[in-house]
C-alpha cells in the first residue's frame, strides 16, 4: 500500500495505491494516523482511484479514520471509488456518514 | 467442463493476496466478466481473512485450505480451517457483527460473501474448525 498525501488547508488528500486487505490494513492504519496527527486538518479526504483491491478489512481501516475525525468534528470524503468497493460502502451504509465526491 | 483443484497454505495474512490470485487465476477458464472475477476475489479474501483472524486467532503456523470446482459455468470455492471454530453461526453471518471489535474489523464479512455469490453455506462448530461453501454461477457480463 503506497500513500500520498497532500495537504490544503484544513483539508489533507490521501491517494492510496494498492491493495487494501487485512494483510496491508495495520499499516495502512498507522500512516493515516500518523498524517492525522496534525491537529489542523478537519478533512480526510481519500482518493481510492489507485485501489487494485479493497474487501471489508478497508472498510474498517474507513470507518476507523471517520471515528478519529467526528470525535474532533471533523468528515470523511471518499472519491475514485470503484463499482466493487461502492458496493461494500453501499451494503454497510458507509455513505451515511461519509461523503462521495 | 469439469475441473478441480486445491491448494493448501499456512495462515499468515500475506497468504490473502496468493489466495486471491490463485483463485481468479483459476476461475479465469470460466471467462468470466471483470465484475465476476472481482466478485471471487472479493469473497475469497473474505474467507481467508475470517480463517486467519478468527479460526486460528492469528497463529501463523497453521494451515488454511482452499478448494474450487468448476462444472461448466458453475464455480464452487470452499475455504477450510481447523480451527476454534464459531459457536453461534447466525450471530456471526449478521451484518456488523464482529467477535474481535478491537481490531477495527467493520463486521462485514459474511454479508460481502453472500453479496458477492450466489449463496453461502458455513458449517462450524466450536472447537471442530469452519468451512465455508460459496457457489456461483459465471454469467460472462461485461467480459
Amino acid at each position: 500500500m503506497e500513500l500520498h498525501a497532500q495537504k490544503r488547508g484544513p483539508r489533507l488528500t490521501v491517494r492510496l495505491s494498492g491493495e487494501l486487505d487485512h494483510h496491508s490494513a495495520e499499516q495502512t492504519r498507522i500512516m493515516l494516523d500518523t498524517l492525522l496527527r496534525d491537529v489542523t486538518v478537519s478533512e480526510l479526504l481519500l482518493d481510492l482511484s489507485g485501489m487494485s483491491f479493497m474487501d471489508s478489512a478497508g472498510l474498517g481501516v474507513i470507518l476507523g479514520r471517520f471515528r478519529k475525525l467526528s470525535m474532533r468534528g471533523g468528515r470523511l470524503i471518499v472519491k475514485g471509488v470503484n463499482p466493487s468497493v461502492d458496493r461494500i460502502f453501499q451494503m454497510s451504509g458507509l455513505y451515511a456518514i461519509v461523503e462521495r465526491q | 467442463m469439469h475441473n478441480e483443484m486445491e491448494v493448501r497454505f499456512l495462515s499468515l495474512s500475506q497468504n490473502e493476496g496468493f489466495a486471491r490470485a490463485a483463485a481468479a487465476a483459476f476461475a479465469a477458464q470460466m471467462n468470466p466478466g471483470i465484475e465476476e472475477l472481482s466478485d471471487i476475489r472479493t469473497a475469497v479474501s473474505e474467507a481467508v481473512t475470517n480463517a486467519i483472524i478468527h479460526g486460528y486467532d492469528q497463529n501463523p503456523d497453521r494451515v488454511v485450505t482452499m478448494q474450487m470446482e468448476i462444472d461448466d459455468d458453475d464455480l464452487v470455492v470452499i475455504v477450510r480451517d481447523d480451527g476454534c471454530g464459531i459457536g453461534d453461526v447466525a450471530l456471526a453471518r449478521k451484518p456488523f457483527f464482529t467477535s474481535k471489535p478491537e481490531l477495527e474489523r467493520s463486521g462485514m464479512g459474511f454479508s460481502v460473501m453472500e453479496a458477492f455469490m450466489d449463496s453461502l453455506d458455513v458449517q462450524s462448530g466450536l472447537g471442530k474448525g469452519t468451512t465455508v461453501t460459496m457457489r456461483k454461477r459465471i454469467r460472462h457480463a461485461n467480459r
